[in-house]
């Protein structure tokens, strides 16, 4: 019996000595799923470079990457995070909270969110509004809120084919779906469904944002490709996704207008494509010297061969920068300069 | 109702429930041959890559290094303007764009293939040899047939140009396919053609190593004492139905445990095999445990009483005699537990196993990713090339499962005793 018992007391001690000792030497990635195929194209160019292990990235949402970003300095704490909106003030608090007092934050160029169809349906054009008409859970008809009545989209607007609604959408935890509530069901809110919220003492921009359960919206999963078979089999769905997979599956599904305007690079990177947002990533200030390559990592993804508009993220599907943008993001990838997080 | 009659109704009584029998089992078969018949149809062709034959000539002016370089220097030379200026002689390209598009039919690793040419004999500046190039995956996909090119052009990934190059090489036969060892030897990869299971296929076996070193021992001193030497009284009932609550616990709630107290309290590093191989360890052990009691139960008594009856003691019964004899059940029970515990996702994406990995782990403490997981990344990712890597990996996957519950079969029809 004794025996056993040396025998688990070094187990145990072989266990906290691989703990204690364990240094990392390969850098950490955590965050966005809408960052994440740009972020591993660019971490197998920086593998491949040879100095340097590839770093290591784990997809977890925005929010979740935010969460193991802010919650400590030291290896077991990821170095990057990448996030499909900026850091929120409730997350820099826990940054600073935990210790996480210097971010670097890279914004790393433009997603378009396409609404698109099968190639085989015809040509569509929507307003914001009417996006919004079509999916949110309640709307205002005659000056009062009620439980949304349309079925088909010609009962939205009559210049509208006279087919049923049916839209895929991306489930709550997805990025896609976060952009998608703040570009389409808060900007395409109608005035009076937002003062009715105000007036009933709610908030305006969560309520605007709830979408409708009745079967005419499907929650369809995180796989974006399995939206594109869904749709490229049924000409009357309409599904939202970033641009890359309208660009990667252009042979089974089109993009239907937005207030007239296709999504087009242009488009995306001057905003006048409605529906387009930045994507960034943030750096632990605190781990620069420490896990070797984060800062050749940064240079990397911020020099023009993978950002600029002929670089290689601009070919699956990453819509680069303004040129004055560019500037700032690639001073503060150079220079290491931080946020403010108070 | 006469006697005729009644047997008569009870005859057909049972043979409806033979044909509903035979319906089921049909059903059940008609579901596995769908599923298995569209994973092979889609997943075999990987098992290819697209190659396209290219002469390569070592022109000593675009090279730094000389004739008998060592190892270290030809790493460190730059292959790119040799691989450049061989690839737009693969066909008479007109100017630059034509080029460019006739170089983005190859795959990124072209320079690197070259190189590894160089390696392998170093006397070759001035000479010219074939290689095998990797195509880019948009030829390979449509020189596998899987990418329509009767579309308009402006609905295609490859240009029309790029399709003249390409039926310029077919007609040439410098495209062909060979066994794809990328899928096998590499990492994962963004690029279809370049990605593979090597990663994937040591991550879960340094899991699975773990795991069951973990797991055995443990299972087998458990099931051991609980059956032959815990006295029978409320409490071992207690853990006996807890054994059997744990096995029945979905796994994802392990992969909780996992990330609270492995990651959180001991901060073992994430994303490695050592902490998959204890999560899975941990969901295991009730798995292994119940058919290890149920093959010591089937040892009879008599011969637990035959041992004694001869001066053994207690100890020596049971492991002189019991436990050679269970060992058969015991095993197989081992291999089915490890091969549940090597198609599980869920606890891993909790601790972090759902990650792009392109090194291959070297140690269990490396990041890394496992076969189920790869298959979960690649059916998302947007390039049509992984739709068959994703299938071919799920053929991988399958067939371990099956080698293992063959080994676990075998072992105990070779072996084990019949009491009667």
């Amino acid at each position: 019996m004794n025996r056993l018992v040396k025998i688990l007391l070094g187990f145990l001690l072989v266990l906290s000595f691989t703990t204690t000792s364990y240094a990392r030497d390969q850098i950490k990635i955590v965050g966005s799923s809408t960052v994440y195929p740009y972020a591993t194209v660019v971490a197998e160019k920086f593998g491949k470079g040879g100095k340097f292990k590839t770093p290591v990235i784990e997809s977890t949402g925005t929010g979740g990457g935010m969460k193991l970003f802010c919650a400590g300095v030291g290896a077991n704490h990821p170095d990057i995070t990448n996030a499909s909106r900026a850091i929120k003030t409730k997350e820099k608090a826990l940054c600073e909270k935990n210790g996480v007092a210097e971010i670097i934050e890279i914004v790393v160029g433009n997603d378009g969110i396409s609404f698109a169809h099968s190639v085989n349906a015809p040509d569509a054009d929507f307003t914001k509004e009417q996006l919004w008409r079509a999916l949110a859970a309640k709307v205002d008809v005659d000056g009062k809120l009620v439980e949304n009545p349309y079925k088909k989209w010609s009962d939205i607007d009559s210049s509208l084919p006279g087919k049923k609604i049916e839209i895929l959408i991306a489930p709550p935890t997805s990025g896609t779906r976060d952009a998608w509530n703040s570009l389409v069901m808060g900007k395409g809110c109608s005035k009076t469904a937002k003062s009715l919220y105000d007036a009933a003492g709610k908030k305006a921009k969560k309520e605007c944002a709830k979408m409708r359960e009745d079967g005419y919206a499907v929650e369809a999963g995180e796989n974006d490709t399995l939206i594109v078979q869904k749709l490229s089999s049924n000409p009357d769905a309409f599904g939202f996704f970033g641009y890359s997979y309208l660009v990667a599956n252009k042979d089974k599904i089109k993009a239907s207008s937005i207030n007239g305007v296709q999504p087009s690079l242009e488009g995306i990177q001057d905003y006048s494509y409605p529906i387009a947002r930045p994507l960034f990533f943030y750096v632990k200030k605190a781990h620069i010297g420490v896990i070797p390559g984060i800062q050749e990592y940064m240079k990397e993804f911020t020099s023009k061969k993978s950002m600029g508009s002929r670089g290689y993220l601009a070919e699956i599907g990453l819509v680069p920068l303004a040129a004055d943008k560019y500037k700032v993001t690639r001073t503060a990838a150079v220079d290491l300069n931080t946020i403010k997080i108070k | 109702m006469t006697k005729e009659e009644r047997l008569k109704k009870r005859h057909r009584a049972e043979k409806r429930f033979r044909f509903y029998g035979l319906t089921s089992i049909f059903v059940a078969l008609l579901f596995v041959v769908i599923l298995v018949q569209n994973i092979f149809s889609k997943g075999s062709s990987a098992f290819k890559k697209t190659v396209i034959t290219t002469e390569v000539f070592f022109d000593q002016e675009l090279l730094e290094i000389q004739n008998g370089a060592s190892q270290e220097e030809i790493m460190e030379a730059d292959f790119y303007d040799i691989m450049i200026e061989n690839l737009i002689k693969a066909y008479p390209a007109k100017d630059r764009d034509e080029e460019d598009e006739l170089l983005k039919l190859f795959s990124g690793d072209a320079e690197i293939e070259i190189k590894k040419a160089f390696l392998n004999d170093n006397n070759l500046i001035g000479k010219t040899i074939t290689l095998d190039l990797t195509a880019s995956d948009d030829i390979d996909q449509l020189h596998k047939g899987n990418y329509p090119r009767d579309l308009p052009e402006e609905r295609r990934r490859i240009s029309d140009f790029q399709l003249v190059i390409y039926d310029y090489f077919v007609e040439n036969k410098k495209i062909s396919k060979n066994f794809n060892n990328y899928f096998f030897n590499n990492g994962d990869s963004r690029d279809p053609e370049l990605a593979g299971i090597g990663g994937a296929l040591v991550g879960s076996f340094y899991s699975i190593l773990i795991c069951l070193l973990l797991a055995f021992p443990v299972a087998v001193l458990a099931s051991i004492y609980l059956e032959e030497f815990a006295p029978k009284n409320k409490i071992t009932d207690f853990i006996e139905i807890n054994i059997n609550n744990l096995a029945a616990v979905p796994s994802i709630v392990y992969g909780l445990l996992a990330l609270q107290i492995l990651l959180a309290t001991i901060q073992l590093p994430r994303s490695t095999p050592l902490v998959a191989g204890i999560t899975l360890a941990l969901m295991t052990l009730p798995r292994i445990i119940i058919p290890c009691r149920a093959s010591l139960k089937a040892v009879p008594p008599s011969i637990r009483e035959g041992a004694l009856a001869v001066g053994a003691s207690k100890f020596q019964s049971v492991f002189h005699h019991v436990v050679p004899l269970a060992l058969p059940g015991t095993l197989s029970g081992t291999i089915i537990g490890l091969a549940q515990a090597l198609g599980e996702t869920a606890p891993l994406i909790l601790i972090g196993m759902v990650a792009f990995v392109v090194d291959i782990p070297s140690s269990p403490v490396d990041p890394s990713s496992s076969l189920p997981v790869q298959v979960y990344l690649w059916s998302e990712s947007a390039e049509r090339g992984f739709v068959e890597k994703t299938s071919a990996t799920i053929m991988m996957l399958l067939s371990f499962l099956i080698v293992m519950n063959f080994i676990a079969v075998y072992l105990r029809q070779k072996f084990e005793k019949r009491w009667n």
